[in-house]
């Protein structure tokens, strides 16, 4: 499960990054704006220096103290500009970035939302979930500074470098004599710091699905006695990971010293040149003291860049991730001619499986030629021993799957040409294992369908026997179901559904019948409520209640993918065949523990 | 100010007392680190005070050569500066690195002492969450949490002494601003803890919401819920955005809010030194140097906040890993092995269990009273949830008896040393866990020694041999993610001629040939026959069929016993063997047309 998280992705790639900056064209306007306040903040960062060497020639050199006042107060202004400045372009590029991110957040929901189960089958919710949340964080910095500081550095460096050249052409260039030295320095530093990280990450990658392997077969571990021999490898991988950490901290060790001492080198070339052009008289005293100060400057953007570097490949490893679960493709969906089809008469309500073949994987038959059909207002059990496919036949009518040979028809027409949210309107589907989410009672039951009305719920539950237990809770229905309720029992959890089903009063019900045992009184209620439930639509019911299959107007026997017998109860047993077994092995216990 | 961060990081960090131990393993590097720590700064330092000499030199008229000097002594400090700071890096950062594999060791050697009610407790993603981000997250405390506080303490030491001894109201000045600093630090600071905090709920939230979506994936395609579950992340997703602008809002303002209190006192220093050098009572030189030290000194105060930010996370993470540190190992060792070779007698003695611990909860095993003779085989059947796969991993001591006890050659599992029990018991889990390595290696995880002769002797006795042969590279194929993927078939037999490999006196199979047909069970059980018969073995299974030939044969139903002895004998009673073996019938029946 680990690997995928631990994909080594590239350190820079051009074709994601562009990918990455489209999400950025809504918010084009946001972003010139940031931009161009960069522009100006890093302006501002340059008045400083200028002013320090106004005071020193125009006023210390000449012992004017009047006009100091003047500039200490331009300064200030241009501080608290600067502060206005680099307020707002935070602020807005934020808006930018973290719309951005809000909108691939959506993105992605939104694109789960239409993804096919099959999907869902081969990939893990914890997975899933960190894509949302996880990986889209880790594009935080690129969106809100990554970018647009890049560029104001750049700015600021090349501003430094005009107002040197503006102050001082030869004294300038002379400064800029170690540029090339900085430029090789960077250069080696960026590629070994790569290599290295490369290294840290595998090693990391390693480190971790070790872990994960040994904290998943403990057991196994302890009972074999391997825990020294388990802890050894470890500790070699671990001590792979450190050696690889280390070598890095050499890379970072030797590249700040080598920062700080070719910046010392500019000064000093400053002070020798400078001081010299001073003497000849060419240059002021205040014009080497800026001189100087901006060099400081010069400096720490460039030591910044290795702190941006790994902010891009971040960026890089989780929106390759991102973009990899946006390029699934969505297998199931309304057809594009959808027009002509499902006119008024066609949701009738049958149901038709003619000659369905079906397999979630290459050629392991699931359902092989299956021909049933349902009649409007039928109800039909499906019986069957484990594994004889009886889910899956729910799962097609609703099309979470496509067949792979025959056709699904639902009124008549193959579920492939229906618009799939009118389709699956159609049902109403209580399954074994009930999801509740979290909200309340009542939200539970509604799921969001505004149009059904607090009455139509009370009534509902009123139903499906739900107001005895309800009547119980504090706040009745609009008691909250805590941690998708733990805390109710089964057959709650059931009714609950029963009656979630019935307020959407689907012309088809799918119901797949629980087979967790509930106490008599509740199986009492359960039975009523399930009674009530079938009335008057079509309905197909994976049947585990003798009760349900007794009332059944015909029972299908489903075996190894195959419809085998079809029939009433009493016609099926008097066969002598499979549903004769299946009843000996399955309900006939039934008939002795259940009250008449 | 000062004094607050002079006293807050110490207290944070005596917070993380966990650690100090771990540091104190390396007293040389973090000795010599701190000294390479104050050379390197002192070299910071100093350097303003040349660049005073050659301004004030250059106001009165100076040589060439001596501004050559100038320029040397500048580069030579820096040489001597980068030296230390190469080592300081080194040598403190190292240390991080030393501190976080140990952490890391420890960490790791620890689980491997927790037993399973443990693993029951947590999560898996849990604990490896604790491993990749927690224990770097501690690593940080160690290595740049120790090293930028001590390099703000000496540089703001130094740079203070010779702004001081320049002028000490221009420091005072320059050094107006500082309560603004602390105060802005210090309000910033809370509001924006809290509003932090305010954003990782949001985020627990879309992450629960999501989680709870995907989980209920076919209720939300059957009802059409796609677009209600769209307009309730989008909710969230929006409140989420709100409140990340209310933190830029704020925490947007803070670092230009420090460049700009620090500018202003550079401006304040530019004003009134200025006059004071006009006034003749500091030097040109001086102002500049004054200027220098408060660049120096500025970026450290921005750190600050970032600093603030590792000893807040690495807190938090210290928590989270001491609360698995301090989880103690529940399986004592016992003191007592045995006198070899074991026989392999088993005694159940009134034994009740629940997996609770503390006979609170439902108990899964109600006064068990049993004896297994050397070299027999008892099965055990029932129902799933009877309890009949619990009572084997009590056998090796997976969890210990609420009640009464478990004897195996006369001791107590209990008093017994873990080692030497689980040597002699081969235990055969339901799940069939195999390691991302080679199948040889594989089968032979018990016994890293064996030859390859006995590692395929024991693979044909587990009936895996022809699979292995029509594997890509036989036993060196590996498997998992990295190689083939093994049917569930495969790995359960894979895993019987592990436990076979070792060759144990007890040997406890716990349903492990549920994943391949009938047929193929009764095959392999047939060639088990030979090896069964030499040792004691424990049978679970859910197949009658498989377990006929035992013994001794204890039906369970609700964690008790309620009948024992031969097939025959138990088809005889009519009870709950019989109608489970009619059952059983039933579905071979089913199974064949």
């Amino acid at each position: 499960m680990l690997h995928e998280e631990q994909t080594l992705g590239k350190v820079y790639d051009a074709r994601l990054m562009r990918r990455l900056l489209a999400y950025l064209a809504p918010y084009k306007m946001r972003v010139v704006v940031s931009f161009a306040l960069v522009l100006a903040a890093s302006a501002l960062k340059l008045v400083g220096p200028i002013l320090t060497k106004i005071v020193i020639d125009d006023y210390i050199a000449v012992g004017n103290l009047s006009g100091l006042n003047t500039i200490a107060a331009i300064y200030v202004l241009a501080l608290v500009l600067q502060f206005v400045v680099s307020y707002f372009q935070i602020y807005i590029m934020n808006m930018a970035g973290q719309r951005v991110l809000a909108d691939m957040r959506a993105e992605i929901f939104s694109h789960l939302q239409k993804l096919q189960s099959s999907f869902f089958d081969r990939n893990p919710v914890g997975r899933l979930v960190t894509r949302v949340t996880t990986d889209v964080d880790a594009l935080n910095e690129l969106f809100t500074s990554g970018v647009v500081t890049i560029f104001g550095d750049i700015f600021m460096l090349l501003g430094i470098m005009g107002v040197l050249v503006y102050l001082d052409f030869r004294l300038a260039l002379v400064t800029f004599a170690v540029l090339p030295a900085l430029f090789v320095v960077t250069m080696i530093f960026k590629r070994r710091v790569r290599i290295v990280y490369r290294k840290v990450r595998t090693r990391v990658a390693m480190l971790n699905a070790f872990i994960q392997e040994n904290i998943v077969g403990m057991q196994v571990v302890q009972l074999f006695g391997q825990e020294e021999r388990k802890f050894g490898q470890y500790s070699e991988l671990n001590r792979q990971h450190t050696e690889a950490n280390i070598e890095s901290i050499l890379h970072y060790s030797i590249f700040y010293p080598v920062v700080e001492v070719l910046s010392a080198v500019a000064i000093g070339l400053i002070v020798w040149y400078g001081g010299g052009q001073l003497l000849l008289g060419t240059l002021t005293l205040g014009g080497l003291v800026a001189f100087i100060q901006y060099s400081e400057k010069f400096f720490r953007p460039i030591s910044d860049l290795s702190e941006k570097f790994n902010i891009l490949q971040g960026a890089m490893a989780s929106s390759e991730r991102i973009f990899k679960l946006l390029d699934t493709e969505v297998e199931i969906r309304t057809p594009a001619n959808i027009g002509i089809i499902v006119g008024p008469g066609r949701d009738d309500g049958s149901l038709r499986f003619d000659n369905v073949s079906f397999a979630y994987e290459g050629e392991d038959w699931v359902l092989k030629d299956v021909d049933l059909t349902v009649r409007p207002g039928e109800t039909v059990a499906v019986v069957g021993h484990t594994g004889a496919g009886k889910s899956t036949l729910t799962s097609l009518l609703m099309r979470l799957y496509d067949v792979q040979k025959g056709q699904v028809l639902v009124g008549d027409v193959d579920v492939r040409d229906w618009d799939l949210k009118k389709l699956r309107r159609q049902f109403g589907m209580v399954l074994q294992d009930v999801h509740l989410f979290s909200g309340t009672i009542a939200s539970n039951i509604r799921l969001g369908d505004e149009t059904i009305s607090n009455e139509a719920i009370v009534e509902a539950a009123l139903v499906v026997n739900l107001n005895e237990w309800v009547a119980t809770l504090p706040r009745g229905l609009d008691e909250e179901v805590a941690e998708r309720g733990a805390s109710m029992s089964a057959g709650q959890k059931q009714l609950v559904s029963f009656a979630r089903a019935l307020v959407h009063d689907p012309k088809i019900l799918i119901l797949d019948e629980a087979t967790s045992s509930v106490d008599t009184h509740t199986e009492i209620l359960v039975r009523e409520a399930l009674e009530r439930l079938l009335e008057n639509r079509t309905s197909l019911v994976i049947a585990h209640r003798l009760s349900t299959i007794q009332r059944a107007d015909r029972i299908v026997v489903l075996h190894k993918g195959r419809v085998r017998e079809v029939g009433t109860h009493q016609e099926l047993l008097a066969e002598r065949g499979i549903y004769y077994k299946l009843y000996q092995l399955q309900y006939k216990d039934q008939e002795i523990e259940t009250p008449a | 100010m000062l004094s607050k961060a002079l006293y807050w990081f110490p207290q944070r960090f005596a917070k993380m007392s966990r650690l100090f131990p771990y540091i104190a393993r390396y007293p040389r590097p973090m000795v010599f680190g701190m000294i390479a720590l104050v050379l390197t700064k002192a070299a910071s330092v100093l350097t303003p005070q040349v660049l005073r000499l050659t301004i004030d030199d250059l106001t009165v008229g100076v040589t060439v050569q001596k501004l050559a000097f100038y320029a040397s002594a500048i580069i030579a400090l820096a040489v001597f500066g980068g030296f230390f700071r190469f080592w300081m890096r080194r040598l403190l950062i190292g240390v991080s690195r030393r501190v976080e594999y140990d952490l890391r060791g420890d960490y790791f050697e620890h689980l491997q002492t927790l037993s399973s009610s443990f693993y029951q407790r947590w999560r898996t993603g849990d604990l490896m969450s604790r491993a990749a981000n927690d224990i770097g997250a501690v690593r940080m405390v160690v290595g740049p949490g120790i090293m930028y506080p001590a390099e703000t303490l000496i540089v703001l030491i130094g740079a203070l002494g010779f702004m001081f001894a320049i002028s000490w109201k221009l420091t005072l000045i320059a050094l107006a601003v500082l309560p603004l600093v602390s105060y802005a630090v210090k309000k910033f600071g809370s509001a924006i803890h809290k509003r932090f905090m305010a954003i990782q709920e949001k985020m627990s939230d879309i992450s629960a919401l999501t989680q709870e979506n995907l989980s209920g994936m076919r209720v939300v395609k059957a009802y059409a819920q796609e677009d209600h579950q769209r307009r309730l992340f989008a909710g969230e997703n929006e409140d989420y955005f709100a409140r990340i602008m209310g933190l830029v809002k704020i925490a947007g303002a803070f670092n230009p809010l420090l460049a700009l209190l620090i500018g202003i006192g550079t401006a304040l220093v530019l004003w009134w030194g200025g006059a004071m050098v006009v006034r003749e009572e500091i030097t040109l030189g001086e102002l500049v140097a004054f200027f220098a030290y408060l660049n120096l000194l500025s970026w450290p105060m921005i750190a600050l906040g970032w600093v603030v930010n590792i000893y807040q996370r690495g807190a938090a993470s210290m928590k989270r890993l001491t609360a698995v540190l301090d989880e103690e190992p529940v399986l004592r060792d016992g003191p007592e092995r045995f006198e070899a070779p074991v026989s392999g007698r088993i005694e159940f003695r009134d034994v009740s269990f629940s997996y609770t611990g503390n006979g609170n909860g439902a108990r899964v095993l109600r006064d068990i009273d049993l004896v297994i003779e050397p070299g027999q085989t008892v099965a055990f059947v029932g129902r799933t949830g009877s309890g009949k796969s619990t009572l084997t991993r009590l056998v090796a001591r997976l969890y210990d008896v609420t009640d009464g006890a478990i004897l195996v050659d006369g001791h107590d599992v209990r008093r017994l040393s873990l080692k030497a029990l689980r040597s002699a018991v081969g235990f055969v889990p339901q799940e069939s866990f195999l390691f991302s390595e080679s199948v040889g290696e594989n089968i032979a995880f018990g016994r890293a020694e064996a030859s390859d002769n006995q590692i395929a002797e024991a693979a044909a006795l587990a009936g895996l041999d022809g699979d292995i042969s029509d594997f890509p590279e036989s036993y060196a194929t590996m498997v998992g993610e990295r190689g083939i993927t093994l049917s569930g078939g495969q790995r359960q037999r894979a895993t019987i001629a592990r436990a076979l490999l070792v060759d144990p006196p007890i040997l406890i199979l716990d349903d492990v040939l549920s994943a391949v047909d009938t047929e193929t069970e009764e095959r392999i059980l047939f060639q088990l026959a030979s090896v069964m018969k030499s040792r004691t073995t424990l049978l679970v299974s859910h197949r009658i069929s498989t377990v006929k030939g035992a013994d001794q044969i204890c039906v369970l139903d609700e964690g008790q016993i309620v009948e024992r002895g031969t097939h025959e004998h138990l088809i005889e009673q009519e009870g709950l063997y019989a109608s489970l073996h009619e059952k059983q019938l039933l579905e071979e029946e089913l199974d064949r047309i």
